[in-house]
C-alpha cells in the first residue's frame, strides 16, 4: 500500500475517533469495512447519514424526498449480517445508504424528475439500476434534487428551487445531478446515482469535487429512468472516490432484457488498478479554451504535470473536432428526442396536465418539434445525424493514437445562483468539454484536482467506447497520488 | 363500374394484428379480443415514463414472411421509427412505426386475369389502445382499454394498380388468403385483426397513367373505416360516383381523408390536405436498427409454407386437376391439407385424387364433418357396391328393355337421348349402385 493512502486512512480513522458521530464521512469501501469488521452498524451509519440530511437539507435543498423505510431497512440489514458473516458475497452493498436521482422511478416512492408536472408522482415500478441496487443490500435513503426533467446544467432549473453547493453558499452545484454529486460531497449519504446525457454527472462531480464516472452508453440500463435524450442517456455511480465508483458500477452495470440498448457482452476485465504497462494519454488541447475561467486550465496542467511523473504514462498533444460542433449536433438531437419523450406527460393517466411544464422544458419541447418537423428535417436532424457520425470518426481515429484522453471537465468554476437566468443556452455551454464524448457514447471520469478560490477543479479522462477499465485505471492512480478527493467543505 | 368515362386508380393499405403470444415491445398477451379491459398491460405498453420497448423477433419474422409470401425483396438493413401525435389511446403520444427503411419492399401479387398488383411496402408497427364510449351516470364519457396498446401490426401498402373494384376483392381475398397460410394472423375484418384503407382518384386518360412515366390525376382521396369487404365495394362504387360528378362539372375533387358510413352508405369527409399531421418521424433511439445477414434471411425462406398458389400448380400438374376444382380445393389451408391427406390414403385403395376432389367440391360429403380416413373409407365402400358385372348387368338390362318396347324403338329411330332413361331405369333398379359407365356400354351393344 503506498505510504500516503496508509497515512490517509489513518487520518481518516483518528478524524473519526475524534469525531464518533461522523460515520457519514465515510467512502463506500470503508464503510462497507467497517460493517463487515462490526465496528458499527447499518443503523448507525443511516441514521449519521440522515442526521446530516436533517440538519443541513434545508438549507442545500439536496433531498426532495425521503425515504420513510430507510430505518427499517438499516434494521433488517443488521439483522442479515448478524445472522450471516458471508452476507456480503451475495449482497455486497448490505446497509449501505445510497443517495438516488429523482428521473430514477422508485416503487411506491415520488419520482419527480424535479418537475411540478411529476408532483405527486407514485411509480408502479422499479428502475433496473435501483433495483441491482436493493438487491445488493444498498438502502434508499431518498431522492435527490436536478434540473427539471434533467434538462440543464445548473440545478437551478428544478421546478423546487435550486440545489446549494456544499463548497460555497451562494453557488450552484451544476447539473443536471447536481442534487446527487451535493449529496455525496457534503456526506449526506455514502455514495449517489445520477444519470448524464451531455455532462450531467461529470460537469456537476467536477463543481461539487466528487468523482462522477459517466459509462458508456448501454453499459447501465435506462429502464425506469425517465428518458430525456434516449440516445445518450447513461445512469451512473458518483462516489467519494473512484474505487468506490467502480464498485459501484460493477453492481449496476450489465445487459438488461428490458433495455433494447443495453451493452450485450459481459462487463470489464480489471484485475488489477496497477498500471504496469505503458499507456498513452492524448492532453486534449482543444479543450483547454482560451476563455476557461482563469484558474482551471492551470490547475488541470499541474495536475496533469503530477501524473507525468509516472514514467508508463506516455502523454502526447491530440486534437479533436472544435468542441462547438458538438454544442450544435447536441442541441438538435436531444432537443428532438425531448420534444418526443415528453408527449406522454398529458396529465391523462397520470402526473399534471400540461400547464405545470415549465419554460424550459417549453423551450426544449417547441425547439424539438420545430427540428423534427416535415421540411426541416433534412436540414437539421437528419445533418445533426451525420455530423455525429464525424464526431465518432474522429474519437476513433484519436483513439488509435492513444488509449486515454485527459482535459479539462467543465471550463469553469461552481457559478454564482442566477447564473442560468435568461441563458437559454447556460447548459449547452457548461457542457461544452463532456459534450461530444455523450453524443459518442464514450465513457469518461471527473475527479477533483485542486481549488480555485475555494472551489473545486474538475480533471476529466474520457476512453474508448467500453472502455471504462482504462479510464478507472487512471482516475484511481491519480486518487493515490493525490488528496484533493479527500478534501471537506465546511457544511454549516 | 357505371361510368365508363373514368377509369378509377385506387391503392389499398392493409393493417393485419399479428398473433404472436406477446406484444410487439413488451412481455403481455397480444390477445385482446373480448379480454376484460387493462389487465394485459405493463409499464412499456401503458407508456409509463422510464420504460422502454424491446423488439418482438417472431413478429419480425411474420411480417418478413409476409413480405416474402408477397414476393417482396427483404431490407438487409432496416430500423425502427417513432411517429409522433397524440390521441389518448397513443400511450406514449408516438407510435412505433417504419418509415423509410420498411422490412420488406417492391413485391407484386398477380391476380386470376393476369393482373399485376405492385406490393409497395409491408412494414411491423404497434396497435394503439381503445377508446370506448360509453355513457356513465348519464353523462358521455371515453375509457381507454390498452389491451391492444402494443400488439404487433403489419402494414401492407399496394401501388395504385387497381383498375376496377373486381380486382380489389380479389386481391384482399388472395391476401387474406395468403396470411391465413402462414397462419400469422386471423385476418378477421370482424375482429379488426384486418383493417382496410383505399385511395381513389379518377382519369379519363386512362392511357396516361401506364407505361414507365404515369402521369396520375392532381388529387388523391382516402377512405377510412372500412369494415368489410363488402362495404369496401359499396365505398368504392360510391366514391367513384362522387368524383365522377365532380369532375363532370369541371372541378377537381378535394384532397382529403373521407371516412365510409355503412348505416348511410356514403364517405363523409374528415381532414383536408391542409389538416393532414406532421409525425414528425425519426429514427427511435431505443431499439438498435437490425441487421440481417443473407444467411438470416435464406432461412427465412425456408420458413415458408406452401402457399395456395403453389398448392394449385401442384393439384393442377400432379393430379390432374382442373384450374377451377384447384381453386375450390384451396380456399383455406384446411382443405387444401384435408384434400392431400385424403388423396395419400386414397393412393393406397386406388381411388383417384380427382374423384375425391370432386366429391369435396360438389359436397356430396360435408369435409369438415368427416375426416380424411372417414371420407375414403365412405368413397371405397361406394365403389365396391358397385355392380359392375357385365353379366348381372346384362340381365337386368335385358328385362328393362323387354318391359319398354316403345324406348326401344325410338332410340333404334334415332333418338339416341333415350338411352339417359335407360340408364336411369337400370340405377332404379340396382338401387343406383350400377356402375354408370359400364351400365351404358351394355345398353349400347344391346341396343345395337
Amino acid at each position: 500500500m503506498p505510504k500516503k493512502l496508509l497515512t490517509a486512512i489513518l487520518s481518516c480513522r483518528q478524524l473519526l475517533e475524534k469525531n464518533k458521530m461522523q460515520l457519514n464521512q465515510l467512502t463506500l469501501l470503508e464503510a462497507l469495512d467497517g460493517l463487515k469488521k462490526k465496528k458499527f452498524t447499518s443503523v448507525e451509519l443511516t441514521q449519521a447519514c440522515l442526521d446530516q440530511s436533517q440538519k443541513f437539507n434545508d438549507k442545500y435543498n439536496i433531498y426532495l424526498t425521503f425515504n420513510d423505510n430507510a430505518f427499517t431497512q438499516a434494521k433488517q440489514a443488521d439483522a442479515e449480517i448478524a445472522k450471516d458473516p458471508k452476507i456480503f458475497e451475495r449482497k455486497p452493498l448490505l446497509g449501505i445508504p445510497y443517495a438516488l436521482k429523482d428521473n430514477f422511478l422508485t416503487k411506491d416512492l415520488r419520482t419527480t424528475a424535479s418537475t411540478k408536472v411529476l408532483d405527486n408522482y407514485i411509480p408502479v415500478y422499479e428502475s433496473t439500476v435501483s433495483t441491482r441496487l436493493k438487491n445488493a443490500g444498498a438502502i434508499l435513503l431518498g431522492k435527490t434534487n436536478m434540473d427539471a426533467w434533467a434538462h440543464g446544467s445548473s440545478t437551478e432549473t428544478s421546478d423546487y428551487g435550486p440545489t446549494i453547493n456544499p463548497w460555497g453558499e451562494k453557488r450552484l452545484p451544476g447539473g443536471s445531478s447536481g442534487g446527487s454529486t451535493a449529496a455525496v460531497a457534503s456526506d449526506m449519504c455514502i455514495f449517489a446515482i445520477g444519470s448524464e446525457t451531455a455532462g450531467s454527472i461529470r460537469q456537476p462531480a467536477s463543481w461539487c469535487g466528487v468523482t462522477g464516472l459517466k459509462p458508456s452508453y448501454g453499459r447501465c440500463s435506462r429502464y425506469g429512468v425517465i428518458a430525456m435524450a434516449s440516445s445518450t442517456d447513461s445512469p451512473g455511480p458518483i462516489g467519494k472516490t473512484i474505487k468506490d465508483a467502480k464498485y459501484i458500477l460493477e453492481i449496476i452495470a450489465g445487459e438488461d432484457e428490458y433495455d433494447g440498448t443495453s451493452i450485450k457482452e459481459k462487463s470489464w476485465h480489471l484485475n488489477s488498478l496497477e498500471i504496469k504497462e505503458k499507456i498513452r494519454v492524448g492532453i486534449v488541447t482543444d479543450y483547454f479554451l482560451k476563455d476557461a475561467e482563469k484558474g482551471v486550465n492551470e490547475t488541470v496542467l499541474k495536475a496533469i504535470a503530477d501524473l507525468q511523473k509516472n514514467p508508463n504514462l506516455e502523454f502526447t498533444d491530440v486534437s479533436l473536432l472544435d468542441p462547438k460542433y458538438a454544442i450544435a449536433v447536441y442541441t438538435i438531437l436531444q432537443r428532438s428526442e425531448v420534444s418526443s419523450n415528453l408527449g406522454r406527460f398529458d396529465g391523462i393517466r397520470y402526473g399534471n396536465d400540461r400547464s405545470f411544464f415549465a419554460k424550459e422544458a417549453k423551450r426544449r419541447m417547441m425547439f424539438g418539434a420545430y427540428s423534427l418537423s416535415s421540411g426541416y428535417y433534412d436540414a437539421y436532424y437528419k445533418k445533426a445525424l451525420k455530423a455525429r457520425t464525424a464526431i465518432v470518426k474522429d474519437f476513433e481515429k484519436v483513439f488509435t493514437k492513444v488509449d486515454v484522453l485527459i482535459s479539462p471537465t467543465s471550463p469553469c468554476l461552481a457559478l454564482p445562483l442566477g447564473a442560468t437566468q435568461g441563458q437559454a443556452m447556460f447548459g449547452e455551454m457548461q457542457d461544452i468539454l463532456v459534450e461530444a464524448s455523450s453524443i459518442a457514447g464514450l465513457p469518461g471520469i471527473s475527479v477533483s484536482c485542486g481549488f480555485v478560490n475555494q472551489l473545486p477543479v474538475g480533471l476529466q479522462f474520457i476512453g474508448k467506447m467500453k472502455d471504462e477499465a482504462m479510464i478507472i485505471k487512471l482516475a484511481a492512480y491519480y486518487q493515490t497520488i493525490t488528496d484533493w478527493h479527500k478534501q471537506k467543505p465546511e457544511i454549516k | 363500374m357505371m361510368n365508363t368515362k373514368y377509369t378509377p386508380i385506387i391503392g389499398l393499405e392493409i393493417h393485419v394484428e399479428l398473433k404472436t403470444q406477446s406484444k410487439m415491445f413488451c412481455g403481455c398477451s397480444a390477445s385482446h379480443f373480448q379480454v376484460e379491459p387493462n389487465t394485459h398491460t405493463c409499464p412499456v405498453c401503458l407508456g409509463l415514463p422510464g420504460a422502454l420497448p424491446v423488439a418482438n423477433q417472431k413478429a419480425i419474422e411474420w411480417c418478413q414472411l409476409i413480405g416474402l409470401a408477397l414476393n417482396c425483396r427483404l431490407a438487409k438493413e432496416s430500423k425502427f421509427d417513432r411517429k409522433n401525435y397524440f390521441y389518448p389511446d397513443l400511450a406514449k403520444s408516438y407510435q412505433i412505426s417504419q418509415y423509410d427503411q420498411p422490412l420488406c419492399y417492391q413485391g407484386e401479387v398477380v391476380l386470376k386475369n393476369g393482373h399485376k398488383i405492385g406490393i409497395t411496402r409491408v412494414h411491423m408497427e404497434e396497435d394503439t389502445g381503445k377508446s370506448i364510449h360509453k355513457k356513465i351516470n348519464g353523462e358521455d364519457q371515453t375509457l381507454i382499454d390498452f389491451n391492444r396498446s402494443g400488439v404487433p401490426l403489419v402494414e401492407i401498402v399496394t401501388e395504385p394498380d387497381f383498375r376496377n373494384p373486381e380486382d380489389v376483392d380479389e386481391f384482399l381475398k388472395t391476401l387474406r388468403q395468403i396470411i391465413r397460410y402462414l397462419d400469422v394472423s386471423d385476418a378477421d375484418m370482424e375482429k379488426g385483426s384486418m383493417r382496410l384503407e383505399l385511395n381513389m382518384s379518377l382519369t379519363s386518360h386512362p392511357e396516361l397513367i401506364s407505361g414507365s412515366h404515369p402521369q396520375f390525376p392532381n388529387y388523391k382521396v382516402e377512405v377510412k373505416n372500412i369494415n368489410s369487404f363488402k362495404y369496401l365495394q359499396k365505398a368504392l362504387v360510391y366514391e367513384f360516383a362522387r368524383q365522377a360528378e365532380i369532375l363532370d362539372r369541371g372541378e377537381t375533387p378535394v384532397q382529403e381523408t373521407r371516412g365510409y358510413q355503412e348505416d348511410v352508405d356514403k364517405t363523409i369527409s374528415q381532414r383536408s390536405k391542409e389538416d393532414a399531421q406532421d409525425y414528425r418521424y425519426f429514427p427511435e433511439p431505443d431499439i438498435p436498427p437490425m441487421v440481417f445477414e443473407e444467411k438470416d434471411l435464406e432461412n427465412l425462406k425456408k420458413l415458408l409454407p406452401e402457399l395456395p398458389q403453389q398448392k394449385r400448380e401442384k393439384f393442377t400438374k400432379t393430379f390432374g386437376i382442373s384450374t377451377e376444382t384447384a381453386w375450390v380445393l384451396t380456399e383455406s389451408k384446411e382443405l387444401a391439407l384435408y384434400f392431400e391427406q385424403a388423396v395419400k390414403l386414397g393412393e393406397v385403395l386406388k381411388i383417384e385424387a380427382a374423384t375425391i376432389a370432386n366429391v369435396i367440391k360438389n359436397k356430396k360429403y360435408d369435409w369438415q364433418k368427416l375426416s380424411p380416413e372417414e371420407l375414403i373409407t365412405k368413397l371405397k365402400q361406394e365403389s365396391s357396391d358397385k355392380v359392375s358385372d357385365e353379366g348381372a348387368l346384362g340381365k337386368i338390362i335385358d328385362e328393362i328393355l323387354k318391359n319398354n318396347p316403345k324406348v326401344v324403338e325410338d332410340y333404334k329411330a334415332g333418338k339416341v337421348q333415350v338411352l339417359g332413361f335407360l340408364v336411369g331405369q337400370v340405377m332404379r333398379q340396382t338401387q343406383g349402385k350400377a356402375d354408370a359407365e359400364i351400365s351404358n356400354k351394355v345398353l349400347r351393344q344391346k341396343l345395337k
